[in-house]
Parts: structure tokens; sequence; C-alpha cells
């Protein structure tokens, strides 16, 4: 039954390829293929085609088979090598990509150290051993590898700082509370190759003396968390966890849901079971942090940048990207476009590039993409020929962040945008900076207002003006970095504001305080599904919605069989 | 009591454990209660009110007891624009209840969240922790129904 020019079948069990289905399709799989087993590996990317398989034949091809069901006719495709069902990844993508860190992710089982070592895994690490701390740190910063959490800070000179401390004991975080929403690159390399960020983090201590590592994780991730924790028994088994004669304690502490705790000194005093509030700098951690050792704090994805750094030496990691922005960047591509998914590119490479070319999306359709997250910016498709370095972004009033990247329609109203943002925001302020606690809820309400059609010129402007307090009046990077998305958006989309302000229009037609919702009788076939429907009772029987009772709630729009149904905006 | 004492059983009664103590007595009971929180103060040597902090600071934790299925709805960026506060609406209608609260058979308890990580299916939103995506509202009425005829 399973096509004898088969070697290996795997299938994508990450998150998302569960959250698609994969569990059960996995099931009925294993019980088709009876003694064949199926090897379980991580995440290859390409989320849109979850539940993905990948077939390994006995000549090294590799054919891929994509949105798959627990259904035999389906499943039996694959045992049969058949060219139905199979899944083909867009050209565009497979030749801008640049899969170095995300190399191994999906090909591998994820909690096999022997499947990690037989293909290279542990080998940076048994090199690392070989050389001094000094050349460690030397190759790192000769790398010019930056802090992929957001910061950009140079990874090489950090690690400098702690090696060159005088401590019986030097701590080591992995931040791994990945709390932007939109983002999701740390999750999936933690899934995908927890042991290629494990060993991001031996070769750390190994160049620095740290004596303790932890990895803070989000509670939300449970099988990151899951995986992580096999892993570390698996290196102590091996005894990979003595580096340089030293025994090493490696803890995983669960995080439990505070954005600002991916602030590096929030972060310390969560992990020593305090309110994550933030303090002032200095003193840094390198010379104060978890009860008050020299402590380093890097994030997943510049640990799992390590390896690859040691493995190939400096000067060829170096030889990719931009002046200041060196190597690859993992993004998470998500929102109005084709091919959401993970993708890691050279930095340098260009919005256009990532946004049309490897992502999908309609150029017609597209208005804006948003980088950084909560505290990033939007940038609009005009400017899409912008490389994708840490400094051009910034000069845009956007920032790298730590890779998450929606795509923004031309259906989707930028007012609105800035609003959810400082909802998140001003909810996760931890209120110790009067400017980050009142001052983004005052920003809310005020685009609160703007949305309802309510909003003044004067709240533009005292938007501007309140936006660069809370910059300068915040002590981390929550509020420092909070009104950007409202700063943003009155950069390049201020026409947007003016129309709710004046006009009291909303032309993405999402605010719904200004839209009416209105059926077109010419194409109506009186099924009444939307009469049934409709959760208020607001469409009579004469097929007329009632604007007062309506809460345009767009239950009528989606069950509406002939699209007569549709949002307008309000006379 | 009894029941709460074994769920930190484990756990060195050091306070930079204080998070993960929460945690075990939440995953045990669904949350964390008054009763609790003496339990947990007198284990880990702090004061009553500094664990009340804590519980308040971390949206993880919740202070009431919620129904036998958590439905949350992921309010992340990709979600919020795919349209996850119509999700939240949809459901507000179908469970009468509204986010946060628990309808009256203390089966339902729905709540956002801020991000599940799923972000290239989205909309998605969890019950009891799995995750179904790309969702429209057939396919959240669907989801709901499964789960009230359990």
């Amino acid at each position: 039954m399973i096509n004898e020019n088969i070697a290996e079948i795997r299938l994508g069990t990450a998150s998302c390829g569960i959250a698609s289905g994969a569990g059960a399709v996995l099931e009925k799989m294993q019980a088709m293929a009876g003694d064949f087993a199926i090897t379980e590996v991580g995440c290859v990317g390409c989320c849109y085609a979850e539940p993905l398989a990948e077939v390994i034949t006995k000549d090294g091809q590799s054919i891929f088979y994509g949105n798959l069901t627990a259904d035999e006719k389906c499943l039996a495709n694959i045992f049969a090598l058949s060219e139905e069902g199979r899944f083909v990844e867009p050209e565009a993508r497979k030749q801008k990509t640049l899969p170095k860190v995300l190399k191994l992710a999906g090909r591998i089982n994820p909690v096999s150290i022997e499947a990690y070592k037989a293909v290279g895994g542990y080998e940076a690490l048994a090199k690392a051993q070989a050389m001094s701390p000094e050349a460690i740190v030397n190759a790192i910063k000769a790398s010019g590898l930056r802090g992929r959490g957001g910061g950009g800070f140079p990874t090489g000179m950090k690690w400098g700082f702690l090696a060159a401390k005088d401590s019986a004991e030097k701590i080591i975080i992995c931040n791994a509370d990945e709390g932007d929403p939109g983002a999701f690159m740390d999750r999936s390399l933690m899934e995908s190759v927890p042991h290629q960020v494990l060993e991001g983090m031996l070769i750390a201590a190994a160049a620095t003396g740290a004596t303790k590592l932890f990895i803070y994780c989000r509670a939300e991730y449970p099988m990151a968390i899951k995986n992580l924790k096999i892993a570390i028994e698996q290196i102590k088994a091996n005894q990979l966890n003595i580096v340089h004669g030293r025994e090493l304690e490696i803890i995983i502490k669960e995080g439990a849901g505070a954005f600002v705790c991916g602030e590096e000194t929030a972060l310390i005093a969560s992990l020593e079971g305090k309110r994550g509030t933030p303090r002032f700098r200095p003193p840094f951690p390198t010379d104060s942090g978890y009860h008050e050792l020299p402590t380093m704090i890097n994030n997943v994805e510049t640990f799992g940048n390590v390896p690859c750094i040691i493995a190939e030496g400096a000067e060829a990691y170096a030889s990719i990207g931009t002046a200041n922005s060196k190597g690859t960047k993992i993004f998470a591509l998500a929102g109005d476009l084709k091919y959401p998914g993970l993708v890691e590119v050279p930095m340098g490479i260009t919005l256009r590039e990532i946004v049309f070319e490897i992502g999908g999306a309609d150029p017609e359709h597209v208005k804006a993409v948003q980088t950084g997250g909560p505290s990033g910016g939007c940038i609009p498709v005009e400017l899409f020929d912008t490389p994708v370095d840490y400094d051009s972004l910034r000069s845009l009033g956007a920032i790298m962040g730590s890779g998450g990247m929606i795509v923004i329609g031309k259906n989707r109203c930028m007012v609105e945008t800035a609003r959810y943002f400082l909802d998140f925001t001003r909810r996760e302020s931890c209120g110790k900076c009067t400017f980050c606690r009142v001052g983004t809820a005052r920003m809310f309400e005020t685009l609160e207002r703007i949305t309802q059609g309510e909003g003044t010129l004067e709240d533009i402007d005292f938007l501007e003006t309140l936006g660069n307090q809370v910059r300068k009046g915040s002590l981390c990077g929550l509020g420092q970095t909070a009104p950007n998305p409202v700063l943003a958006t009155l950069r390049y989309f201020k026409n947007e504001y003016l129309d709710h302000v004046e006009k009291h229009t909303c032309t993405a037609l999402e605010c719904n305080a200004l839209v009416k919702v209105k059926l077109d009788q010419s194409k109506c076939v009186k099924c009444k599904l939307c009469i049934k429907t409709c959760p208020t009772g607001a469409i009579g029987e004469d097929f007329v919605i009632d604007p007062a009772k309506c809460t345009r709630c767009n239950s009528c729009i989606e069950i509406c069989p002939k699209k007569a149904i549709s949002r307008h905006p309000n006379d | 009591m009894e029941k709460i004492k074994a769920c930190l059983d484990k756990i060195a009664p050091e306070p930079g454990n204080l998070i993960r103590g929460l945690q075990a007595i939440q995953t045990s009971a669904g949350y964390v209660s008054d009763e609790a929180i003496k339990v947990a103060a007198d284990y880990f040597k702090v004061a009553p009110v500094e664990i009340e902090g804590v519980l308040s600071f971390y949206a993880q934790f919740k202070r009431v007891k919620p129904g036998k299925y958590t439905v949350a709805v992921c309010d992340g960026t990709a979600c919020h624009i795919k349209g996850s506060p119509l999700i939240m609406e949809w459901l507000s209608d179908a469970l009468k209840i509204r986010p946060g609260e628990t309808d009256a058979e203390g089966n339902f308890t729905i709540e956002k969240v801020s991000c599940l990580g799923c972000c290239s299916l989205a909309p998605v939103m969890a019950v009891n922790g799995t995750v179904y995506g790309k969702l429209d509202r057939k396919k959240v009425i669907r989801i709901l129904k499964e789960y009230q005829n359990k």
C-alpha cells in the first residue's frame, strides 16, 4: 500500500498544524500506514497550506501534500505518491527566502537529540568548547548580529559586558515572552528546533562564563514549553550542559501574561516572582540583574542565530545583509495576503518583495504594512521599496520589532487600527509612569471618539502633542513606543483622520458608528436567511434593515447567498 | 484546603516560585480563590496583599470560577483585522454573555486574549486550549454547538 519509493513521511504538528487539524490527520495516517512510522516535525513556515505532509523519496526528492484532511481518499494520495493533492511552494517564495536559522525547522523531529545531531547539531557547541571565551565573543561581534527581539542592540557587545564581569554566579536569560500580538517566530523556533535555541544559549554560557540559564516563556505556548523541557532532559542525559568544565543549570519559567515583561528589567522582576514592573536603568542587568547578579538577556531568535555563526564562521554570516544589519530575519507574515506564514529573508530585502512576491498579496488591495506590533508603525504602500533593516524602518517611524508583519488591506481603517493598538498598550501599561498610564488611556479615549464620529480637529492635535509627551515621559520601551501606531498613522494617513472628523465618514467602511447596512432589493431572492440570522431582529418582513436596531455585526452579510447586503457610508 | 496544599508540594517555598505556585493552583482549580491566597501566603511566606498584587497584574490569573468550557477569542493584530470583534459579537449573542462573563449554567466563559500565535490562520479562537482557525460565522456557531452537545 505504501509506494516503495518512499523513504520518509513527515507531518507538521506544531501549534499551527494542530489548529488546522493535524492531530486527526496524524491518527488516520498512522492507522493507514501500519508499521511505517510517520515522523512528526515542526513548522516549515507555509502555514496557509496546513496540515502539511512532506514525503522524502529514496532518491532524495521532497514532495509536499497540503491542506490535508483526515479522509482516507485524501491521505491515500500521499502513500501512493500520487500527482493529486501535491502542494508546491510558490516559486517567488522559494527564491526570495533564505532559510538559515529555520533551515532545520519542519525537517527533523523537534524532540529527538539524535535527529538534531545527525544534521550537524551541537557541532557548533563542540567548536565553541575548543575556543577561548574571548574568541567566541569576538566571533559574535564580528558577525554583526543584533538583538532580534526588536531593540537591535549589538549582541557581541552585550556578551562582552557579561564576560568582563568578575562574579561567581552569572545569569543568562532567554526572552521567550513573545508578547507582540501578530508575531509567532519565537514560538515556531522553540516548537520546531528547541535544541538549536538551547545550543545558542550554551555557546553564550561558554563565552560569558554564565552559571545558570533561564528561559522565560509565555504560558500561552504550551507546546514550546513541552518541547524545550524534553530537549533539556536530553541535554542533561548527554552531558552537553557541561561547558568549559562547569555544569550549568537550565530552568524554564512560565510567564503569566503581561506584555511589559518583554522589557528586560520587568522580565527579571517577574522571574523573581514579583509584579513585572520595569525599573530605571542604569544599573543595566549585566551589572545588576536577577537577584543583583550580572545577567544577560537575549531573544529566542538571537540565540537561534548563534550556532549558525559559530558553525559557518562570522565572516560568512556577515556577508549577508546590509551595512548595519547583518544576517537574516524571520518574519511572521499575516493579515490580508494569500500566503501567510513564517519567512526568513536576508536583511535588506524590500517590503515590496516580502509582501507581494513572497506573501502573494494583491497590489491593488494593499494599503499598508504594520511592523513591530504595538510598538511599531504602519508603512504605506508608496514606501514599499524601503529595504528592511533596523535603521531604514526606524527612519520611517516604524521599527523592525521582533518580526510581526501584518499586511493591511484597503478595507481596513487606519484610525481603527491605531485605536486597537492603543487599547492594547493602555491595558498592558504597568501603571508605574504617569504619562504611560494616563496618557495612553487619554489617547485611546480620543481615538475612540474619532472612530465614533464625534472627534474634532483639536482631538487630532491633542493626539500629536500627547503622543510625543508619552514618548518622552515613560521609563521603559512600552511607554516610549506606545504612541508609535498613532503618530505613524497620523504621518501617513492623516486624510483618514480628517475624513472621520470633518466628513463623519470612514472610507474603509469599518467604523460601525459611521456605517449603515443596506439590503439591495434588486438582488434579494427573499430566502429570509438574513431575517432568521439577525440577532437583534433588525430586518423586517419587508426586507428593510432598521438602522436603530442593527448592531453592524455582519451576520446577515455573511449568510446572504446573493451578496445582496453590504455596508455603506451613513447618509 | 488540602487539595490546594497538594498543588504546591513539588514547588520549593521560595518567593521566586510564587508565580509558578499560583499557576499550579489555577491549573488544578481553574481559578485562584481567597482561600488559595491564604494557603499560598503561608507557604511562600509573603503577605496576602502581595499575592493579590501579583494576581491582578498578570492577565493569566482568574479570581472567579470559570465555566466548564473557556472560549478564548484571539484579538491579536492579525485576528483583529480579520474580524475578531465580530467573532466576539457572535459568541456573545449566542451565549448571551459579555467577554469575561460565565453563563448561568456554568458551562461557558468567554474571554478576549491578546495572541494565540496562530496568526496565519486568523481569525482564531481556542476552546479549553484547542485552537480553531480560519473562522467564519458558520464555523463559530458549529463549534459552539459541538461543545453544547457534549
